[in-house]
């Protein structure tokens, strides 16, 4: 388990210091995938490599497995980091060291005899489909193999914690699903917890079982990833939310779109549902007993954390009274309504 | 060429490999460390303390800037010391030694410095200890960079052998000096010459095929 309490990062100081992280205090259960997502300079770099402190916080403490890692002298500091992988958007490999070598290293640095170290590997290899490159060198690796030999390295010391700074970012997208299927597997089986951070929403939502969002340094909303989905805080995480989804804006798909009500208004919502709740049956049912029209402007199913879920965007034609009656009948079944704003 | 000549041209050739040599073995022991030093204090990295890297570097940049020649007659009360002579083979490889330090070093740096910062980072997260980082990281991927600057340092080093030989030292450049120039005598100065190229030649493409060897980027 990974806890964060009230870290603060400042770079430089003075007038010209920037604070790269703001008071964040955030909790990795045991076992799960947990990504954070930001925009470029949010700070998830920084934020990842104070866990196992590449960078040290100016103020807060690194909880990882319940031991401070702030508390530690170089020692004791090096021996923990042993037991957190990380993995890197470049990947990091050793350009002079064959496959095998590179998955070595930490075990080397360990201390580890060649039979330990033979016996570690060998699984490794098999784990992440390397078999036949062990004596290749990263150079005539592609992308994807190189990051697939990082994470066997990562895995070497056999940590308790993975973490992965944009591990996909430097991937085409048929190679980032195979790696972060790779991840996946390697949570089941490990029973590793991963903390990842990406700027791409839809590595949350293949294989993140929480989401943290990063904003300017501070974490502005934290959730489950299905619930996130459905229900998104902030204009922030709904602008993420809308990206993963290709979800359209309101104002995209209805030119006169406002947020606040007016004289005659009428409501355009998002509707969100699990992929089993039946849908089509309610939302008929809600028209005909409400009078109103429900336009839907919009349609989308998507698998997010392995649910099938229903996006829906409608425009809602009745007068206000039926509208929010339609409105509040079916916020009472299994499916997430949400006003995003009104129409003329 | 007479059988005298080419025996004089033998024993020249054995002095300048046995200089450039024996400095270039020292001076390669005692600059690669201190190339290591001198990267791994500068600020944010591994051993940073900018204090020691400015006085390391202050240093190295003084015994650049002394002409060799110079150098040479400067230190000739420590050439004596250590070796019991001012003149001859021997005690060229003083000055010469103490001359490629400080150019080895820079090019260590140099080539440590190329190393990229991600890996240091990789190492530092694996829970590597400085010494583990500069042994196991740093100098096996600055190797090719480092073969590079030892061929560079060993063609230099001829030619100021040849500098130390015009003083007593013996070697290519002092026969060269001593029958070509004083004696008027153009074949044994031509050969000379000969000989110094293809010296050179062997040396550089020693260094080309081991770089070969160890550069998997
Ligand atoms: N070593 C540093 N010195 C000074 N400022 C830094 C340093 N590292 C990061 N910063 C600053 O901290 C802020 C957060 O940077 P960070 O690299 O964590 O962002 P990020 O979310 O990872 O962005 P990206 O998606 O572009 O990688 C930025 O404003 C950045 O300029
Ligand atoms: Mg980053």
């Amino acid at each position: 388990m990974i806890e964060l309490k009230n870290i603060t990062k400042s770079f430089g100081e003075g007038a010209s210091a920037v604070k790269a992280l703001d008071d964040i205090t955030l909790k990795v259960p045991s076992g799960a995938i947990y990504g954070v997502v930001g925009a470029s300079g949010a700070g998830k770099s920084t934020l990842i490599r104070c866990v196992n402190l590449l960078e040290r916080p100016s103020s807060g403490d690194v909880l990882v497995n319940g031991q401070n890692l702030v508390k530690m002298n170089d020692r004791e500091l090096r021996q923990t980091r042993r037991d957190i992988g990380m993995i890197f958007q470049h990947f990091n490999l050793l350009s002079s060291r064959t496959v095998y070598d590179n998955i070595a290293l930490p075990l080397e640095l360990a201390g580890k005899s060649k039979a330990e170290i033979h016996e570690a590997i060998e699984p490794l290899l098999q784990l992440t489909g390397l078999d036949e490159k062990r004596q290749s060198y990263p150079s005539q690796l592609s992308g994807g193999q190189k990051q697939r030999v990082a994470i066997a390295r990562a895995l070497a010391s056999k940590p308790a914690v993975l973490l992965c700074d944009e591990a996909t970012s430097a991937l085409d997208p048929k190679t980032t699903n195979a790696i972060l299927q790779l991840l996946k597997d390697i949570n089941k089986q490990l029973g590793i917890t991963i903390l990842l951070i990406t700027h791409e929403m839809e590595v949350v939502k293949s294989i993140c079982d929480r989401v943290a969002i990063l904003h300017g340094g501070r974490l502005i909303e934290e959730n489950a990833v299905e619930q996130f989905f459905i229900q998104p805080q902030t204009e922030i995480a709904r602008e993420f939310v809308r990206s993963a989804l290709h979800e359209k804006q309101p104002a995209e798909l209805e030119a006169d779109f406002h947020k606040e009500p007016r004289e005659g208004s009428r409501p355009v919502v998002r509707i969100s549902f699990m992929g089993h709740s039946a849908v089509e049956p309610l939302i008929t049912q809600a028209a005909r007993q409400f009078n109103v029209d429900i336009s839907i402007l919009q349609a989308d199913m998507e698998t997010v954390h392995g649910n099938r879920m229903g996006f829906l965007t409608a425009e809602l034609i009745g007068d206000e009274a039926a509208t929010q009656a339609a409105t509040n009948y079916l916020q009472q079944h299994p499916v997430q309504v949400e006003v995003l704003g009104y129409v003329n | 060429m007479s059988t005298d000549a080419w025996l004089l041209l033998g024993s020249a050739l054995w002095e300048t490999v046995y200089m450039v040599a024996l400095s270039g073995a020292m001076s390669f022991l005692f600059g690669i460390p201190l190339g290591v030093l001198l990267y791994s204090t500068r600020e944010g990295n591994i051993l940073q303390s900018p204090l020691t890297n400015q006085l390391l570097g202050a240093v190295v940049n003084a015994a650049r800037s002394v002409p060799f020649i110079i150098l040479m007659v400067a230190i000739i009360p420590l050439t004596r010391l250590l070796t019991g002579t001012s003149i001859g083979t021997t005690a060229a490889i003083v000055p010469l030694t103490l001359a490629s330090i400080p150019f080895v070093a820079r090019i260590a740096e140099g080539a440590l410095n190329e190393v990229p910062g991600g890996l240091v980072e990789a190492a530092e997260s694996m829970g590597a200890t400085p010494l583990q980082i500069i042994s196991r990281v740093l100098l096996p991927e600055a190797l090719p960079g480092l073969i590079h600057g030892i061929t560079l340092t060993l063609v230099t080093l001829v030619s100021y052998s040849a500098m130390a030989g015009a003083i007593g030292g013996g070697g290519l450049g002092d026969l060269g000096i001593r029958y070509g120039y004083h004696r008027f005598d153009g074949v044994i100065m031509a050969a000379t010459v000969i000989v110094l190229i293809i010296l050179v030649q062997l040396i550089q493409m020693a260094g080309d095929h081991l770089h070969r060897k160890f550069d998997h980027s």
